[in-house]
């Protein structure tokens, strides 16, 4: 009887530790990411930025909130988010610059320093399966920035409620989490693209660089090659009515919206300032009997949902490019 | 007998237009230490790899421990513990750890996987001040030690080592091969080894094939290969003599026509005479009457390294005339 009841202690023990694969490699990652250099100078980084943009708008707060005329000035814990003196730009921005910087460097040598080592062979030769290895190595950067984003979030709200002693409204809690789903969102696509180019190419410098250089591209000169194409092609804005300048104006937005980068300043602009209503232009008919009050929660996401679809659809597609090429791969180094 | 633990049937791998591996035919029985003999380049990795499941043959089919590898490649890699040639850890974490990793991926219960591990190491001969060191710091000797206690924790049925021996010092290589040798003996386990020096696989080897441009030249045990050596093989004699090598190139046509003489080769002042049978005598006799000074004469003997130096050249012979 006695060996009856350990021998089901040891049967349940088994069960509990007896974690899939998957999730045992997942923890490998996050261990091997936060014991990396590279892991902890980004964190610094991360943080200082967030600290510097902390420090400007909370020495600015005052003058801000007490602003009539700014619809937006209630959200105290957004304006904290968003305002800045002109030294440096809002977290938000900034964000939109070094989040890629996260994403690409949590990403670009995830397959292909495996393959260089021979670490990929032998872990292949274990009873896992393939695709495993491709998604621990995605979900454990993730979850690395999740944690990271979430809880400089919360520490701001927290210092702000200690500083100032204003209770967070739930709509700018509301507000503030999808901000942070979409940070992780935008560096969940430039760590797709990472993996996906750390997959093609089989040293790991080359696959970097051409991350760095795909993310410049799309950051500084896309915008300038759709501007210079648009002003190439489009008459002077003498000869053409409104309905016509904003017709081509929806044009060239809607081709910059192909850069990531644009739909992450698109929709994080619209979570963290409420009065923002519209992402097109609008016409002076429009605007005429529109009193500048701040949106819903709800109806900020009703605006910017598009670019959340399309930053989850770039990441998507990254991904399945990935799973195309890894699946069927020679895996010999 | 009759039930193969690892059997390869009709097995082709093209890449391209190249064939890695063509139309192999293999089996091998359970408790068995087969050597897989080759040059370079031969398609010895490519067939493990299919063994395994980690490559798609073209065609043929390969089965290992009763499954199909290549539609049921994880139920092939619970049973079967793969050592690759090029043999990388995780540098960033020590060698327990990187035991701890491939144990935790075998399904081990991480209460009992430490234990395990430290059981491994202590097998295979690593001391205990090196279990927790970053295997940046391990030698090529250690790592290869690793790597096999890294084969082992999964408890495997069967072992594939791809050139074990590469890069471990001669000292090395001789304990590394003893240590497998006593394993399999000891665990009944069924060891498939591929390596391009034959001297160091006779010593621990069953049975051996020589695997030569994706083809299997000859396959049995070394008793058999040896008498299938000495049987197919001539007999070779090489004279050295003092005289001008142009006197010897007269008497060229006259030397063949000696009985059971296959081959001469003249080079300089040594004569290579290859014949059916051994005919010493009379070919220095024959170089006597023609007033020849001999100055030495020496019969060669030939071991397996000579085969299997002979079976690379035919085919390179072969290919260079294709």
């Amino acid at each position: 009887m006695k060996n009856q009841v350990t021998s089901f202690e040891i049967g349940l023990l088994e069960h509990e530790s007896h974690n899939s694969p998957f999730w045992i490699m997942v923890r490998k990652e996050i261990g091997g990411h936060i014991r990396s250099w590279r892991f902890i100078i980004l964190l610094i980084l991360i943080g200082l930025t967030f600290w510097g943009a902390m420090y400007v708008s909370m020495s600015n707060i005052k003058a801000v909130v007490a602003d009539i005329y700014d619809p937006d000035q209630m959200f105290l814990y957004l304006k904290l988010l968003t305002t800045t003196e002109g030294t440096l730009p809002p977290f938000h921005v900034f964000l939109n610059f070094l989040g890629p910087l996260l994403g690409i460097s949590l990403g670009f040598d995830a397959i292909n320093s495996e393959q260089q080592s021979g670490t990929l062979t032998r872990i292949m030769a274990q009873p896992v399966y393939r695709d495993n290895l491709l998604l621990s190595k995605f979900v454990s950067a993730l979850i690395l920035i999740s944690i990271l984003f979430f809880a400089l979030v919360f520490l701001m709200i927290g210092y702000g409620i200690v500083l100032t002693g204003v209770l967070i409204e739930l709509e700018e809690i509301l507000r503030i989490l999808s901000f942070t789903i979409i940070c992780i969102m935008y560096i969940g696509f430039w760590l797709g693209l990472s993996i996906l180019l750390s997959i093609r190419f089989r040293q790991a410098a080359t696959s970097a660089l051409t991350a760095i250089g795909i993310w410049l591209f799309l950051t500084v000169f896309y915008q300038i090659i759709v501007n210079m194409i648009v002003r190439a092609l489009v008459p002077s804005s003498h000869v053409l009515t409104q309905n016509e300048v904003r017709h081509y104006n929806e044009i060239l937005l809607s081709f910059l919206r192909l850069a990531p980068s644009q739909l992450y300043t698109d929709a994080t602009n619209t979570l963290l300032m409420p009065s923002i209503r519209s992402l097109s232009p609008i016409t002076m008919e429009e605007m005429a009997g529109a009193i500048p009050t701040p949106l819903s929660f709800l109806e900020s996401l009703l605006i910017v949902w598009p670019q959340i679809t399309g930053l989850i659809a770039s990441t998507v597609t990254c991904f399945a490019l990935s799973y195309y090429l890894f699946m069927r791969r020679e895996i010999r180094s | 007998m009759d039930n193969p633990i690892i059997e390869l049937k009709g097995l082709t791998k093209c890449y391209g237009t190249l064939k890695a591996v063509d139309d192999l035919n293999l089996s091998i029985q359970k408790g068995e230490i087969f050597g897989l003999l080759g040059p370079n380049g031969a398609g010895k990795t490519t067939t493990i790899l299919m063994m395994l499941g980690l490559t798609e043959p073209t065609s043929g089919s390969v089965n290992v421990c009763g499954y199909n590898a290549t539609t049921n490649p994880i139920s092939v890699k619970r049973k079967v513990g793969y050592m690759p040639d090029s043999l990388g850890f995780y540098d960033n974490m020590t060698a327990l750890e990187n035991l701890i990793y491939i144990g935790e991926l075998n399904g081990i219960p991480s209460s009992a996987v430490r234990g395990k591990a430290i059981e491994m190491l202590r097998l295979v001969g690593l001391k205990q001040d090196d279990l927790n060191k970053k295997t940046s710091e391990y030698s090529r000797g250690m790592k290869q030690r690793l790597g096999l206690a890294d084969v082992l924790i999964k408890q495997p049925d069967v072992i594939i080592l791809d050139e074990p021996t590469l890069g471990i010092d001669p000292a090395g290589v001789k304990d590394f091969l003893e240590l497998i040798r006593t394993l399999s003996r000891k665990q009944k386990l069924t060891v498939l080894l591929s390596s391009h020096h034959l001297h160091q696989v006779q010593q621990v080897c069953d049975r051996v094939g020589i695997f030569v441009g994706g083809k299997l030249l000859v396959e049995g045990n070394l008793d058999t290969l040896s008498k299938n050596v000495f049987n197919n093989k001539s007999y070779e004699v090489q004279v050295t003599v003092q005289d001008d090598p142009n006197m010897v190139r007269k008497h060229h046509a006259e030397i063949l026509t000696l009985e059971s003489v296959q081959e001469v080769l003249l080079k300089d002042q040594t004569i290579d005479v290859v014949c059916s049978r051994d005919v010493t005598p009379d070919i220095v006799r024959f170089f006597v009457a023609k007033g020849f000074n001999i100055a030495g004469v020496q019969k060669k003997q030939y071991g397996l390294d000579d085969v299997y130096q002979k079976y690379f050249e035919n085919n390179l012979t072969e290919r260079n005339q294709q």
